[in-house]
């Protein structure tokens, strides 16, 4: 297996939607395979149409607001002692995750192909809140497909998804969480395919999916080698860029532009949930070697029983709480272009209080997971390193968990 | 010669009434339970599709989701399936079974195991619901060097093209899935409608026995009279959840449910 230069990753699939040959395709109902070719079609399309280009980058930039802050975080250098210490603050962006992004791209395809409804999952509730942003910004009605257990532990997503007027469908199947979430609203989808536009808020689902939030997201990378250039004069010699993964779309973002780099030069670190310290169940099939499996309709490493059946997963942040992975990121790890690790729920709350000790950066739970074990690794690099952690949401959805865990203090009044 | 799927078709022809095809679960509510329903509703059905429970279907609507959780729940794993059928098959009245699923279960067991065990078992005809053509082209050729039927599936949204190509790699029996809709979904497609699909599709095809499923339950089958054969499915995992609540044996109710269909049919 092997990973192409010059070449998008998102383009590197084979006829059928694989990557590598083994992870993605496209495994879907007989139901669905017209509206993924049609979709397929408009998308291979307008990613190379000028004038498409110029509109999104025109609502990146005045309606998302690009690009995001790139800084260095002084006090927790000087706490790590050993590589630079700073942070991709994608939180920035507007509604405060990078979800922003793909949600963007999804409603302006939506209504360049005439449909007036848009459905979506959602785990921590950023892709659904970013979604009715998104649908309410371009007159599109809003479906978001939410597990009954994440609405109870996100309630400040959820207000937002109604606030911007969009019907919050709880799912009380399985786990009740984001797997769950999916499942209902690609349901959903193949029941209402003929006016309605499914957006899946990762990059994880039919490969067309994948493709499209990949692509979206990477404007990520995009702002930050402009923004390393102008820093540092050239991409340093030494970058290690650290990232969260869920679903994977905003690690894939965060990397897509350095693809091409050496490894020696440009690292990229994943950060999957490793669940509670306690218990075995965990949110990291890439670490603990989970199974090649389908879900969703791709083919990945996914947390399964021996019979095929997906197994529960356990994390403190609904964000990271999916058994499966991106195929993207199966074949980055079985290219070696990407390493990935575990942190556990307890290692990304102290993460979180380290964060906000020493610098004015809150860093949701999901990304926590990243900052923990940046710092722990960091202490042994050069001063020379450029450690960045993608900051890629911000705390505010998790302050009753965090209240919870770790008292008031941690939680300010906005 | 023959085999038993279309064999079955035959019989129902001759009958001048579409095959019946019944849905249930393996292992709903239990492994003894969901055994004694596929023996009792054998005397009315002409073909079994058995489904093989999964916990992130995609095309399932509620009432067959709640009776593939039940299975789970109960712990159902994929040799007892095997076993059912083999049950099954060893009983009195016996009729084809076909398994209906999801890929990764297939996948997690190995394509060659899956179909050895298929043989040895009984069970005639696979429906993969989320391995579309032509994704599907190599499994469904291993499925036929094993004499089991792959069953295609189409939809309201299959382009004609598609069509040709999917019926062209098809083997003895295709499945017209009636509208957009999840599994048990509410008819919102007119019977004419769905009729001329399904002529459309014989007309392309004329040879292979064609069956039309989703939506299709007691109040509607009366509509589609003139085909080669109706499945019913939510409807009657809707009956048991419906006989477990009200404490009622739910082979019995089951089994006069599918014993009305028949009538309606013939």
């Amino acid at each position: 297996m092997k990973l192409k230069k010059g070449i998008p990753v998102i383009d590197q699939g084979d006829r059928l939607g694989f990557w590598g040959g083994k992870f993605g395709g496209n495994f879907v109902p007989e139901t669905l395979k017209k509206p993924i070719e049609d979709l397929e079609i408009q998308f291979n399309k307008l990613k190379n149409d000028k004038n498409f280009i110029k509109e999104r980058d025109r609502y990146f930039k005045n309606w998302i607001g690009t690009p995001t802050r790139f800084i260095k975080l002084n006090n927790l250098t000087k706490y790590v002692d050993g590589a630079q210490i700073w942070s991709k603050v994608v939180s920035d962006a507007n509604g405060g995750a990078h979800k922003i992004y793909n949600a963007t791209v999804h409603c302006l395809m939506a209504k360049r192909s005439g449909k007036k409804v848009i459905i979506g999952d959602t785990g921590a509730g950023y892709a659904g809140k970013m979604l009715s942003m998104a649908a309410k910004k371009f007159g599109l009605k809003c479906k978001i497909f939410m597990g009954a257990k994440d609405i109870k532990r996100q309630q400040p997503n959820v207000k937002a998804m109604k606030e911007n007027g969009a019907d919050v469908i709880p799912v009380y199947s399985g786990s009740q969480t984001l797997v769950d979430a999916v499942s209902e609203c690609m349901r959903y989808w193949v029941a209402n395919c003929d006016t309605t536009a499914m957006c899946v808020g990762s990059t994880v689902g039919p490969a067309i999916f994948v493709r499209i939030c990949g692509w979206s997201t990477s404007q990520i990378s995009r702002e930050l080698k402009v923004q390393l250039i102008n820093e540092f004069g050239d991409v340093p010699k030494k970058l290690k860029l650290y990232n969260c993964v869920g679903g994977g779309s905003s690690s894939f973002g965060f990397w897509n532009e350095f693809m091409d780099y050496d490894k020696k030069q440009v690292e990229f670190i994943g950060v999957e949930a490793g669940g509670p310290t306690k218990s075995k169940r965990h949110a990291a099939p890439l670490t603990y070697g989970s199974k090649i499996g389908i879900l969703h309709g791709a083919a990945q490493y996914v947390n399964q029983n021996r019979d095929g059946q997906i197994e529960e997963t356990e994390s403190i942040s609904a964000g990271l709480d999916y058994p499966g992975i991106s195929p993207l990121h199966c074949f980055l790890k079985d290219t070696k272009r990407a390493r990935y690790t575990a942190a556990s729920d307890e290692e990304a709350l102290k993460a979180y209080q380290i964060v906000t000790k020493y610098e004015n950066l809150r860093p949701s739970l999901e990304p926590s997971h990243a900052f923990s074990i940046a710092i722990k690794e960091a202490k042994r690099f050069s001063k020379d390193t450029i450690v960045i952690i993608n900051s890629c949401g911000d705390a505010y959805k998790d302050r009753g968990i965090l209240e919870k865990k770790l008292g008031k203090k941690y939680v300010k009044s906005n | 010669m023959l085999n038993p799927i279309s064999i079955a078709f035959k019989k129902a022809k001759k009958e001048k009434r579409p095959a019946l095809l019944t849905y249930t679960v393996a292992g709903d509510s239990s492994k003894k339970q969901s055994l004694n329903i596929l023996k009792a509703i054998s005397n009315y059905a002409d073909i079994l599709e058995v489904g093989i429970p999964h916990n992130t279907p995609v095309a399932d609507g509620g009432q067959i989701q709640t009776s593939a959780y039940r299975a789970i729940k109960n712990g159902i794993k994929m040799n007892d399936i095997f076993k059912i059928v083999s049950e099954f098959k060893k009983s009195k009245n016996p009729k084809p079974v076909i398994f209906m699923g999801y890929y990764n279960m297939i996948f997690q067991y190995g394509e060659n195991n899956f179909l050895n065990k298929c043989k040895k078992s009984g069970v005639n005809g696979l429906i993969v619901v989320d391995l579309p053509w032509p994704e599907n082209k190599i499994f469904s050729k291993r499925c036929k060097k094993n004499s089991i039927n792959f069953i295609q599936l189409l939809s309201p949204t299959t382009s004609n093209k598609r069509l040709k190509s999917i019926t062209k790699d098809s083997h003895d029996m295709i499945y017209y899935i009636s509208m957009l809709s999840t599994t048990g979904g509410k008819l919102k497609v007119s019977p004419k409608k769905i009729l001329a699909n399904y002529d459309k599709i014989k007309k392309i095809s004329p040879k292979k026995n064609c069956v039309i499923g989703f939506g299709i339950t007691e109040k509607n089958v009366s509509n589609f009279k003139n085909t080669d054969g109706l499945v019913v499915g939510s409807q009657i995992c809707k009956e048991i959840t419906r006989s477990l609540n009200n404490r009622q044996n739910p082979v019995i109710n089951v089994s006069k449910m599918v014993s009305k269909l028949r009538n309606k049919i013939s």
